[in-house]
């Protein structure tokens, strides 16, 4: 069964395989402001998938992720796939890793940690627990496990 | 294994090896921080003491210990206050200090302001407290002062009394002891208890953790009862604070179904937490743990910055 719910892109990124009800969040990473003229957004919410049940899908045309971005989304989204669109076929496609520091994604939710404060550094997190995600501040030690309300 | 030029942030930076590692060669320092020997391991060594907030206690020990190893400080008593950063970055301050100093100890009022130090610094840096968050050396010198009294960190009870929510003493303390295998009872009052967040720290260690909020059951069966400042700030009223602070106060009756051997402990300094008759007693500890800051400092800044080679 083909799932083309949505006119197909020419170039671009298909982020499939989102958690059913992430897609808005991954919208909120991928900074729809950040946006240039060319690249629409389509996006796709409670969808029918045999791997998931349901899932969300997000598509951003004339648009590759920076790897910070990648990141972010492996860590609200880690079931994601991500492909990279070129001439309307799939050429490349990867499932999102999560590596072991996550630096300027999210903020520390300590107000009072260093990195919140007017320093020249971004926030820096390891992550010292996989399953369930636990990332853990570089600097003052908090631990975090909600990311949605911690994006930067 | 070497401090050798390494960064003490955290006591979670250390191994229980290096624990007792230090431990060991504070032992070794105590008539050299008492002055009856010389040793001089930090000569021509210049110590930055980089104090963006006051904290007299813990700046002079260090600077007693700097000097006993005869080495030299720096000393910026009030860097918040000062002229010094005019708005400068903490980054910035410690990359200019880094370059007048061999070592620089820091006490900054944000959590994890002496991780940034350490990367800002091309020396070695020492966190002398960082908010709420970590006081390594604080800590170190209380395991010191417990395995002066028993000779071991293993086996132990003690009981943590008072503010267990925002002191930050205990919360290292806490942490080092339990990964060494002592047991902990904890005894607060309602609204301060440790934090979730540290309970399950201790558990993933291993710790042995039980309540006791009945100070004198609490002490009966321990080896040392460590008590902690009960701050005013931290209660709505007056009255509930007086009440709180009046029922965790620790005096002669409270110690007379004690162990005989059982220790006191203070951070210091005391607000009434422990009554003066206290001092008489052979519990009293907290003075002697004053002291040990010195030696412990020692052992750390001699380690970190002395001769990597040992003996001396
Ligand atoms: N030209 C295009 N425009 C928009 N979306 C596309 C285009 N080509 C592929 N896609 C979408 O990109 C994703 C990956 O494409 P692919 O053809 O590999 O799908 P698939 O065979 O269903 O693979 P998967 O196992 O990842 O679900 C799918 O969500 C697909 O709908
Ligand atoms: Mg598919
Ligand atoms: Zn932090």
């Amino acid at each position: 069964m083909r799932e083309l719910k949505i006119t197909p892109i020419k170039n671009g990124t298909v982020i499939d395989h989102i958690g059913n009800g992430l897609a808005l969040e991954v919208l909120r990473i991928i900074g729809v402001r950040e946006l240039d003229k060319d690249s629409s957004v389509s996006v796709a919410i409670h969808v029918r998938s045999g791997k998931l049940g349901w899932k969300d899908i997000v598509k951003v045309e004339s648009m590759e992720l920076s790897p910070r971005k990648v990141n972010a989304i492996a860590l609200i989204a880690p079931t994601a796939t991500i492909s990279i669109i070129r001439d309307y076929k799939v050429r490349e496609k990867r499932v999102v890793d999560l590596p072991s520091r996550i630096v300027g994604v999210l903020r520390c939710p300590n107000p009072t940690c260093i990195s919140n404060q007017p320093e020249p550094i971004e926030s820096e997190f390891e992550v010292t627990d996989r399953r369930p995600v636990v990332l853990t501040c570089a600097f003052c030690e908090r631990r975090v496990d909600d990311f949605l309300r911690h994006l930067a | 294994m070497s401090l050798h030029g390494r960064d003490i942030t955290s006591i979670r930076d250390l191994s229980r090896e290096e624990i007792e590692e230090i431990l060991a060669s504070a032992r070794k320092m105590i008539p050299y921080a008492e002055g009856s020997k010389v040793v001089h391991p930090l000569a021509e060594k210049i110590v930055a003491m980089a104090f963006f907030e006051p904290s007299t206690r813990t700046r002079l020990s260090f600077e007693a210990a700097v000097h006993r190893l005869g080495g030299n400080c720096l000393t910026i008593a009030d860097a918040g206050a000062t002229s010094l950063r005019k708005g400068e970055s903490l980054y910035d301050t410690i990359r200019m200090l880094s370059s007048y100093a061999d070592a620089i100890v820091i006490r900054h009022p944000n959590e994890g302001s002496a991780r940034l130090a350490a990367r800002a610094s091309d020396r070695p840096v020492i966190n002398a407290g960082d908010g709420a968050g970590q006081h390594p050396t604080q800590t170190l010198l209380d395991l010191a002062t417990l395995h002066e009294a028993f000779g071991t960190l293993t086996g132990l009870k003690v009981v943590l009394l008072g503010d267990l929510k925002y002191g930050r003493t205990v919360h290292s303390l806490a942490y080092a002891l339990a990964e060494f295998g002592s047991e902990l009872i904890l005894s607060s009052p309602r609204g301060l208890a440790l934090p979730e967040e540290r309970r399950e720290e201790l558990k993933r260690v291993g710790g042995r953790v039980s309540e006791q909020p009945d100070i004198r059951k609490a002490v009966q069966e321990a080896d040392a009862l460590y008590v902690t400042r009960i701050q005013k700030e931290r209660f709505v009223d007056e009255s509930e604070y007086r009440e709180v602070a009046g029922s965790y106060r620790i005096d002669a009756s409270v110690l007379a179904s004690a162990k005989p051997r059982l220790i006191v402990m203070h951070p210091l300094p005391r607000a009434g937490e422990i009554a003066p008759e206290v001092d008489q007693t052979p519990h009293a500890a907290y003075f002697r743990q004053a002291f040990l800051a010195v030696p412990v400092r020692m052992a750390l800044l001699a380690s970190v910055l002395g001769s990597s080679r040992r003996g001396g």
